[in-house]
């Protein structure tokens, strides 16, 4: 095995909310980026469960990653990951019966969201505990991030509230597309639009400086 | 549950409840895999089978859970049980058809991880669908996916002449196209509600 950088900094942290953002960036896991974001409560529910099984699932397969046999180290983890989205299922069906019924089946899908597989396979298996449960929380933190800007674009356009808090006035005629499928569709090629078009400002900005300084 | 008959539960997974543009299952292949018609075809296809044999697996493998009172561990037994499906598959397409195996590629293992596959099973389970029923839900699935994939493709193929502003290139605009296409495919909604 390569000697792997051990030092943890927030880099570690912060490249997978803002750098490698598993939905804007690396667009991984968008089934349940576009299907529970339909009002912000859920899209906060779905991200932080995505991200307790992220972290876990993360330090469980850091922790065995030299006794896990390389020819089956692929559906060892799917069992570690199923194994910890039953847990969290079973916790929400207990304590938030009416969430899980509308996020439904999603939360059992959490075990083939590509982004934890993702990060099991590329990350975990290679670095220490505590430096993959830091990328694991960043990576969590980012994919909650994410959901969030789109469940609150959503319910605010969709339902004229966010949070459950009405924002409008009565005269408020609600959008109704946005919190049906297509809106998801909608909204996320609207937020990769600005992200696209925020890039290139930069970089354009970027390059007119160097010519400018070279002309000098 | 008056109105579901075989027929019924076929279109509504097919079309109504599009499992791509409804109901947000198997998103990854459906951007991934959807550049070309050919490709988008045979990733259907092998897709649409898969879905098939796992669906009846999950069938199986429901009943034995209940009876032993096991249902906490449907879950991971799905999911391993789709994992060797579609070992098996790759292993007798390897074997029967290696010019189909070499088209597909890299496709092939991903399906594993398609959510279509998984939330098939779990849905059929949660519906508590009979053995007939199941199958009528699984082969409309897997037609529904490969209708979507296939209507992408071909959106697609045309995109790449048009002249579309830089910012919109990639991602961004085939988000914007699945939107209009389930825009289209909400058109289905009265269907079977006589």
């Amino acid at each position: 095995m390569k000697t792997t950088d051990t030092t943890i900094d927030f880099g570690t942290f912060w490249e997978g909310v803002w750098k490698e953002n598993p939905v804007f960036v690396m667009m991984l896991g968008m089934c349940p980026t576009l299907a529970v974001t339909s009002s912000a409560t859920n899209a906060l529910v779905m991200g932080v469960s995505t991200a307790f099984v992220l972290v876990c699932s993360g330090a469980l397969v850091s922790m065995l990653r030299y006794l896990i046999p390389k020819e089956v180290r692929i559906a060892t983890y799917i069992v570690i990951i199923a194994t910890f989205v039953t847990i969290v299922s079973y916790v929400l069906q207990a304590y938030a019966p009416e969430i899980y019924k509308v996020l439904g089946v999603f939360v059992d899908l959490i075990v083939v969201n590509c982004i934890i597989l993702g990060r099991a396979e590329a990350y975990a298996s290679k670095n220490s505990v505590l430096r993959s449960v830091v990328n694991a929380a960043g990576m969590g933190a980012g994919f909650t991030f994410a959901l969030l800007c789109l469940g609150a674009v959503r319910e605010i356009l969709g339902s004229g509230t966010l949070f459950g808090v009405h924002l409008f006035s009565a005269h408020f005629q609600p959008w109704l597309v946005m919190v049906l499928p297509p809106g998801g569709f909608f909204v996320l090629g609207g937020w990769l639009l600005l992200f696209n078009w925020l890039k290139q400002r930069v970089a354009s900005a970027g390059t007119l400086q160097e010519e400018t300084a070279r002309a000098q | 549950m008056h109105n579901e008959s075989l027929t019924f539960i076929f279109l509504q997974s097919a079309v109504i409840n599009n499992f791509v543009l409804a109901m947000f299952l198997g998103i990854c292949p459906f951007l991934g895999v959807s550049g070309r018609v050919n490709t988008a075809l045979s990733m259907g296809l092998a897709t649409s089978f898969v879905m098939l044999i796992s669906s009846i697996c999950a069938f199986g493998l429901n009943l034995i859970l209940v009876h032993y009172h096991m249902e906490f561990l449907q879950l991971i037994s799905y999911i391993a049980v789709i994992a060797s499906a579609v070992q098996l598959v790759e292993m007798a397409m390897k074997k029967f058809s290696p010019a189909l195996f070499r088209a597909l590629g890299i496709y092939l293992p991903l399906i594993t991880t398609n959510c279509a596959v998984l939330g098939l099973a779990l849905f059929q389970t949660m519906r508590h669908y009979s053995f007939a029923q199941s199958l009528a839900f699984a082969l409309g699935a897997g037609v529904g996916f490969t209708l979507a994939l296939l209507l992408m493709s071909g959106l697609r193929e045309r995109l790449l002449l048009a002249n579309v502003p830089n910012v919109a290139q990639g991602a961004a605009l085939s988000l914007m196209l699945a939107g209009i296409l389930s825009l289209a495919f909400m058109g289905f909604g009265g269907l079977g509600s006589l």
